[in-house]
């Protein structure tokens, strides 16, 4: 439940479920994201969407008005998948509901039986369909929704067995799933990561405009994933009823490994850990490499970012996965803050810093920036960690915001900023350490220059 | 190439020359069309969100609320309230039982917080179907606390943008007539329609005050709930834009018999006609005020035109696309791109109407394309078919552009540099010089396409 006091929500510090369905389709080849329900849903998920990754986001709308609203949306629904498999040529149309459509209680499921049946004359693409009322979730449980029907919808029959490996890996960037793929193909392994927004969400500049970005995670491979040597789910905190590694567990046996967001050492340990265990084979030196520079980045840099008071806030993957590199680098979370609520948030917090913290650290949930600001009154942060919706408080405070995560709206690159295992840690702490070091720079009245 | 067009929306797009004109609008948009238009609910935002020094609370789902807070550019000179996004983040709970008791107690919390002169309430679609009454609930909030608190029936689905409009221009029609009057001189003026991004309403408030008039409200950029309730007692509403608050003006000449002008402060023409526009309705109470006009413009000119000068000569014979939320945005910009030398080969509006789309037809040059309610294939077909070297549009509009390897320039709510008045326009130049002349177009790939082809058949010859 909420830990706000308040009845009113101030500059939420969440976004609303129907978009983090849209951002997961969009992971998918040759898929569109479709809301159903008013026209004004989807173009402000897109705006929102395009200013962070700088890319076109097309999110087909069902466009309901107000006799639909009263009526039903049924022959929307159905025109408008007609309409973009005419004019996108989409092989997946990933449906998701809005609000609207899940108060005036359209049964999305029947009418798209009902669709599949009467134009089974023509090539339909598969439909796959997610309920993602906002008045029950955020966008993180969008997302995982999303996810979750993916595997469950299009996974049908198991598939040969083949040496792959699953990868769920959360609303993370494209650069970190870019830097993921590569680690998954060191080791040898076939890798599903699903979805794959690292193509969709950063394209290269290209001769035309595409109806349907590139990459994404193809049909096949999805059908596939049946058939994989396992999975691995990242992301501590619980979303769904039954994640899409779970369902895929249950239903074909395909062993699910469930670790955090790879930030920091220990997660990122975990996560190696979990690819090796899948796959037999042992972290590759260039692995330990990485590990071992960061370890010896670690060691120079402690100093400068000893006893530092940080909030973080944001999703809860990613808070968690703050937190834990946080704990380990001897910056001392001060509060962990989120807007969604969620069953095991607190306690996972508890887990990441376990012989780091001398005691968990203080955590929200269900909370807004208003809630967030009232309390760092009095805590006195040296830094804020999270996306750019805290900019205004750190502009308030006087204190140096570090941007994580999605949505970046105020700074340039946020999509090529990595955050995940050794590597990613490695930027993540050069940044930090940059930030308090020009800080410091900057307060001072001489201006040392060398620090 | 054609397969981009909808066959539902043939006639909603038309290229002049082509047969008699004739083009359809003010269409829902047709579903799975990815329309660029947002909703009821984004209309009454717009044009409400610059007053300042009031609450304005969004009753719904967060998201509503929270893809609206703080995106657009509208300065104020005090209070910023504004800026923060406050919404009742429905529940479950809410849906099933009705938001009306947390409606009440989320108003009387934020009251109680900010002292905000009014508080607005956006009610969105899901509150139209769950039945709230929204209007009750703050009557019974504004006797509680004293201020007024005033109902936007903005549901979302109820149409689009324009009947966003309507809505805010009822909602603040509730204030006006209720403040004093007395010391508002003969020659006054409320701006209406603009919002003060990045500061606009300030320079076109100067340029009135060198004139000699007083601006009794500004509505509603940098926008004060006291200035609105007397805003009754100026003598003319000088109204910006086509749609945003005409219906306002309307009303207040029906109520209160002050008339009204409609003005655009984009580009050099339409600037300085509207600075003569209202020198012209005062100059029998005011006889020197034409004088002090035509010195202000000149005064204007006399900076920008050398300026100009210098950015038309690059961009002379360039071709643009304007994509735009209301039409009469783009009458300016059509006459604007006219003095940099620029040919505009496509324009389109989200929600114009058909007197709109006329009057564009006919200042168009032939073979332009006009659009309504486009979305992202039509738009990128035509860009490609006309070979545009710049677009304007919004934030929406810009991967498209970008991706074609075309320059773009941000002309809507969000941008954070004047455009408008005199040096709005150098501002303008120099935003269209800087993109439309960058090197970097050289290395896109569909530009290096065509350069490769152009020299091929150069060579052939
Ligand atoms: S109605 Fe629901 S789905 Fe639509 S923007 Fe609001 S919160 Fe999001
Ligand atoms: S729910 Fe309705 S009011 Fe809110 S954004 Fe969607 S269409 Fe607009």
């Amino acid at each position: 439940m909420s830990d706000s006091p308040y009845v009113s929500t101030t500059n939420a510090c969440k976004l609303c479920t129907p978009l983090g369905a849209a951002l997961a389709f969009r992971g998918v080849e040759g898929a569109i994201p479709f809301l159903h329900g008013s026209q004004g849903c989807a173009t402000y998920m897109r705006r929102y969407i395009i200013s962070h990754f700088r890319e076109p986001m097309d999110i087909a709308s069902s466009a309901l008005g107000e006799k639909q609203a009263v009526f039903g949306g049924g022959p929307n629904l159905k025109k408008g998948i007609l309409n973009v498999m005419s004019k996108y040529g989409a092989s997946v149309v990933g449906v998701a509901t809005t609000c609207l459509t899940e108060t005036i209680g359209d049964d999305v499921p029947r009418l798209l039986a009902e669709f599949r049946k009467e134009f089974s004359d023509l090539p339909l693409p598969e439909i796959v369909h997610v309920s993602t009322p906002s008045y029950s979730g955020t966008h993180m449980e969008g997302w995982h929704a999303a996810v979750a029907a993916l595997a469950s919808q299009l996974v049908q029959v198991k598939a040969e067995p083949q040496r792959r490996v699953n990868l769920m890996p959360g609303l993370v960037s494209p650069a970190d799933l870019r830097h993921l793929k590569d680690i998954l193909a060191d080791f040898g392994v076939a890798a599903t990561v699903l979805p794959d927004i690292s193509d969709s969400m950063d394209r290269p500049a290209l001769l035309d405009y595409e109806k349907l970005p590139a990459g994404g995670t193809t049909l096949a491979d999805i059908r596939a994933m049946s058939g994989a040597l396992g999975s691995i789910e990242c992301g501590r905190a619980d979303h769904v009823a039954e994640s899409a590694g779970a369902n895929l567990e249950r239903r074909f046996g395909v062993k699910n490994l469930r670790v955090g967001i790879p930030v920091g050492i220990r997660e990122s340990d975990a996560f190696f850990a979990a690819l090796e265990e899948l796959t037999d084979v042992p972290t590759p030196k260039k692995y330990q490499d990485e590990r071992g520079r960061l370890v010896d980045a670690y060691v120079d840099g402690h100093k400068y970012v000893a006893g530092k008071r940080a909030i973080v806030y944001g999703e809860e993957d990613l808070v968690i996965a703050m937190t834990a590199f946080l704990a380990e680098i001897g910056v001392k979370p001060i509060l962990c803050a989120t807007g969604a609520t969620c069953k095991n948030f607190k306690a996972q917090l508890a887990a990441v810093t376990e012989g780091l913290l001398p005691e968990p650290p203080e955590a929200r949930e269900g909370v807004d920036f208003h809630d967030i600001a009232e309390q760092a009154a009095d805590l006195a942060p040296d830094l804020l960690v999270g996306h750019s919706k805290g900019y205004t408080y750190a502009k308030a405070w006087n204190v140096p915001l570090m941007r994580v995560g999605f949505p970046i709206h105020d700074r340039f690159g946020g999509q090529r900023m990595r955050h995940v295992a050794y590597g990613g840690t490695q930027e993540l702490f050069d940044r930090l350490v940059n930030v308090v070091l020009e800080r410091k720079q900057e307060d001072s009245a001489v201006g040392y220059g060398y620090l | 190439m054609e397969q981009a067009i909808f066959e539902e929306r043939r006639d909603q797009i038309h290229r002049t020359g082509e047969g008699p004109f004739e083009l359809a609008c003010n269409r829902d948009s047709l579903a799975g069309a990815v329309s660029q238009r947002a909703c009821v609910f984004c209309g009454s935002r717009v044009v409400l969100y610059p007053i300042a020094d009031a609450l304005h609370l969004v009753h719904g789902p967060i998201g509503c609320a929270v893809y609206t807070w703080d995106i657009r550019g509208a300065l104020s000179s005090g209070p910023e309230l504004h800026r923060l996004s406050f919404s009742t983040d429905l529940q479950e709970k809410d849906v099933i039982f009705g938001g009306e008791k947390k409606l009440k107690a989320a108003l009387l919390e934020l009251i109680e917080r900010h002292k905000p002169k009014a508080a607005f309430v956006y009610a969105t679609c899901i509150v139209g179907i769950i039945g709230d009454d929204v209007a009750a609930v703050c009557r019974d909030v504004a006797e509680k606390t004293g201020i007024p608190v005033i109902p936007v029936q903005s549901e979302g689905f109820k149409g689009n943008k324009r009947e966003g409009y309507t809505a805010a221009c009822k909602a603040m029609f509730t204030l006006t007539g209720s403040g004093d009057t007395s010391d508002i001189s003969p020659i006054s003026i409320n701006i209406l329609g603009d919002f003060n991004l990045a500061g606009e309403i300030w320079i076109i408030r100067d340029y009135f005050k060198r004139m000699g008039v007083e601006t009794v409200a500004n509505i509603t950029g940098d926008g004060r709930v006291d200035d609105i309730r007397r805003a009754h007692g100026a003598a003319l509403n000088v109204v910006q834009c086509s749609g945003a608050t005409m219906e306002l003006a309307k009303m207040m000449q029906d109520k209160y018999g002050i008339p009204f002008i409609r003005a655009s402060y984009l580009g050099i023409e339409d600037m300085a006609d509207s600075l003569y526009a209202v020198a012209e309705h005062f100059k029998d109470r005011d006889p020197g005020i034409m004088e002090r006009a035509q010195q202000v413009v000149r005064e204007e000119l006399s900076v920008l035109l050398p300026q100009l000068g210098q950015y038309r000569k690059d961009l002379e014979g360039k071709k643009v696309a304007i994509y735009v939320g209301g039409a009469f945005k783009a009458f300016s910009l059509i006459k604007a791109f006219r003095h940099l030398g620029m040919k505009v080969v496509l324009v389109g509006s989200q929600t114009g109407t058909k007197e709109d789309y006329e009057e564009l037809a006919a200042i168009c040059d032939p073979g332009t394309v006009i659009v309504d309610d486009s979305n992202p294939l039509e738009l990128s077909k035509f860009v490609k078919e006309l070979d545009v070297d710049l677009f304007v549009g919004g934030v929406k509009e810009r991967p498209i552009a970008h991706k074609l390897g075309v320059g773009f320039c941000d002309h809507n709510h969000e941008r954070k540099e004047a455009l408008e008045g005199f040096v709005g326009m150098l501002n303008f130049a120099r935003e269209v010089h800087a993109s439309a002349t960058s090197p970097i177009w050289r290395f896109v790939p569909r530009r290096e396409a065509m350069a490769k082809a152009e020299a091929a058949k150069k060579e052939a010859i």
